[in-house]
């Protein structure tokens, strides 16, 4: 049974109102902060955690507030992005969407950590209504005393303001999402220098996901320590999951880390297993940009452990035999699902979002959703395969931001694991138009893995 | 894709000015630039697109260059440079609302409305276009209309039809 730590009060009538969010306990956590701790205290509590970032890059978040400079006279900012824009995620706008006040209490708890007295949300543009919920927070949170002027009496001051994104993917990339909000493009900048030390209004900056500012309320009100006694190794706490395709209930889930793969996918608390009595062929764990798994390798890694929801355990075997945690974007693929298409729409993806900064990026993407497009129109080579792969090699580590990489990941852990779909696709191009390649071995829980 | 062309000078509402200086005070004082991006939502939820005369007005309020405010809205995928359909579908186009069936309800509201992707129906009322990932991928396929951005989720052909049906009627009946 999952615990609950901010999902706990989902299913309260009204828990979208200050009211009935502070009647269930909401808020003591800005108290607790406020009036009892030293801003050093908290970002104690949140490194005693192990709280990673809830994003996707899973960075430790007290780490990275230690990282902040605080040069006298200086502004220091917080920015919380909401840019949820990586395919396969939809747990921030669930939270906002529900509770928006726990997002709230912990950005007043996590700018009073960090000595910012401004502080923004940044959401993308798509989710107006998103922003408008958090807009109502926010006037309600002040009306009660706990934003404005001399918070509660203890001389804290602190605004935050909700900004909308246009609709840019890139902006969920922390230095392209700090261009936006200044009103610019959302070209990634270069690091160093770090947002710690040059951020927003090149002052001081952290930038935080929804969910993990969220999560510092459980933190605070509990204590870094009992945070830390739920999960496995470093992988700390509860996880939102957004589960999505072909299950039986779709949705967002909040887990203890440690939860097996295999029973998140099963059993009817969480996916309720495969849709329609199909036959799981592969899995994104973390958002499209992570590697995909075969059938093979979801429930148990290589070695033939269980397979486990930490940042550990989907990482078990690295890229040739393992994937990533991510942002927990969890998209599960039956039978009748085409690798090749898939592989093909997230390429499209990439290279539509690409900024056009980096040459390897911007054309690389475009080649390689033209391969694929090329591949899966029967149209394609064998050699295209060998091409592809060179492509999405001279892509990754290659570019200023990590949007490069994401491209290219999927890309080669397809042919990776699928590279037989591919060949099929190329040999039997009439075939493939018309109906899907299917299961072939990769549900065979025994079948070695292909290089 | 600027469109001189199809410029058409604006005269910006005083409420609506009132709600720019709002949103630039959010912003500490000289990064008013800041304003840029929710200023251009404003202007397009009053005017369904961005014309040129409107960016050049923004430019203006901002105390910025027009370029500034034309790569802005060249960038992001929201903005719109030319009129679109009063209603303006927008269908989530990637892999996980396609894992299930985002490209036969694509096809549905093409043959449906009759008009290609990015296209206006003769009546003005309606064009359509796929977009990327909306995050909303336990409920697809969505699609989202703006300038609420109104959500509407796990759609079936049956569920599109009626919608269309719905904004047909609520056209009318505001005209």
């Amino acid at each position: 049974m999952g615990r609950k730590l901010l999902l706990e009060h989902i299913d309260v009538p009204g828990i979208n109102t200050f009211d009935v969010y502070r009647q269930q306990g909401g808020y003591r956590a800005v108290e607790k902060a406020l009036k009892t701790m030293s801003p050093e205290d908290v970002v104690e509590e949140v490194k005693k955690s192990g709280l990673r970032g809830r994003g996707g890059a899973g960075f430790p978040t007290g780490m990275k507030w230690g990282f902040l400079a605080k040069p006298e006279g200086v502004p220091r900012y917080l920015v919380c992005n909401g840019d949820e824009s990586e395919p396969g995620t939809f747990k921030d706008r669930y939270l906002m969407t529900h509770i928006p006040h726990i997002l709230l209490e912990g950005m007043i708890v996590s700018s009073f950590a960090l000595g910012a007295n401004t502080s923004y949300i940044y959401i993308r543009g798509e989710m107006m209504p998103q922003i408008r919920i958090m807009e109502k927070a926010i006037a309600e949170a002040k009306a009660a005393g706990f934003l404005g002027k001399n918070i509660l009496g203890t001389g804290y001051d602190l605004e935050i303001y909700v900004q909308p994104g246009g609709g840019a993917y890139i902006c969920g990339e922390e230095t392209a999402l700090l261009e936006s909000l200044e009103g610019k493009r959302g070209n990634p900048r270069i690091k160093p220098p770090f947002p710690a030390i040059a951020g927003l209004y090149g002052c001081p900056t952290v930038v935080n996901n929804v969910e993990s500012i969220a999560a510092t309320v459980p933190i605070i009100n509990d204590g870094g320590e009992e945070y830390a006694k739920i999960g496995i190794e470093r992988s700390t706490g509860t996880k939102l999951i957004s589960a999505s395709g072909n299950i039986v209930r779709p949705g967002v889930y909040e887990i203890d880390m440690g939860l097996p793969v295999e029973e998140f996918i099963y059993s009817d608390e969480y996916c309720g297993g495969i849709a329609n009595g199909k036959k799981l062929k592969a899995l994104v764990p973390g958002g499209s940009s992570v590697p995909i798994l075969p059938a093979n390798l979801i429930s148990k890694t290589i070695n033939g452990n269980a397979r486990l929801m930490t940042y550990e355990s989907l990482a078990d075997g690295g890229f040739a035999t393992g994937s990533s945690m991510g942002s927990g974007g969890f998209i599960v693929f039956d039978e009748d699902q085409c690798i090749v298409r898939n592989t093909w729409n997230f390429a499209r993806f990439y290279h539509h979002e690409s900024c056009g900064q980096c040459s390897p990026c911007r054309e690389g993407t475009g080649w390689m959703e033209k391969i694929l497009h090329k591949i899966e129109t029967g149209k394609g080579s064998i050699e295209d395969i060998d091409l592809l792969w060179d492509v999405q090699r001279r892509i990754e580590g290659n570019t200023i931001c990590p949007l490069g990489d994401a491209a290219a990941w999927p890309v080669a852990a397809a042919i990776r694991h699928f590279r037989d779909e591919f060949e099929w696709h190329i040999t039997h191009p009439q075939e493939a138009l018309s109906r899907n390649y299917g299961l072939a071995h990769y549900a065979d829980p025994i079948a070695p893995v292909v290089q | 894709m600027l469109s001189v062309k199809e410029n058409h000078p604006v005269e910006f509402s005083a409420e609506l000015l009132t709600k720019f200086a709002e949103v630039a005070s959010r912003y500490p004082q000289g990064k008013q630039k800041s304003a840029l991006l929710p200023l251009l939502h404003l202007v397009q939820a009053e005017y369904g697109w961005l014309s040129t005369d409107a960016m050049d007005k923004v430019a203006h309020f901002l105390q910025i260059e027009p370029i500034e405010v034309y790569e802005v809205a060249t960038f992001y995928t929201m903005y719109f440079l030319r009129p679109q359909g009063k209603y303006n579908l927008e269908i989530c186009r990637t892999g996980p609302c396609c894992l299930v069936g985002a490209e036969r309800i694509m096809q549905y509201i093409e043959d449906a409305l009759g008009v290609k992707e990015g296209e206006v129906t003769a009546d003005g009322l309606f064009s359509w276009r796929g977009v990327e990932c909306l995050a909303a991928c336990g409920y697809g396929p969505v699609l989202q209309i703006g300038p609420e951005y109104t959500f509407y989720e796990n759609l079936t052909e049956q569920s599109v039809a009626q919608l269309i049906e719905t904004l047909k009627n609520k056209a009318q009946t505001e005209a």
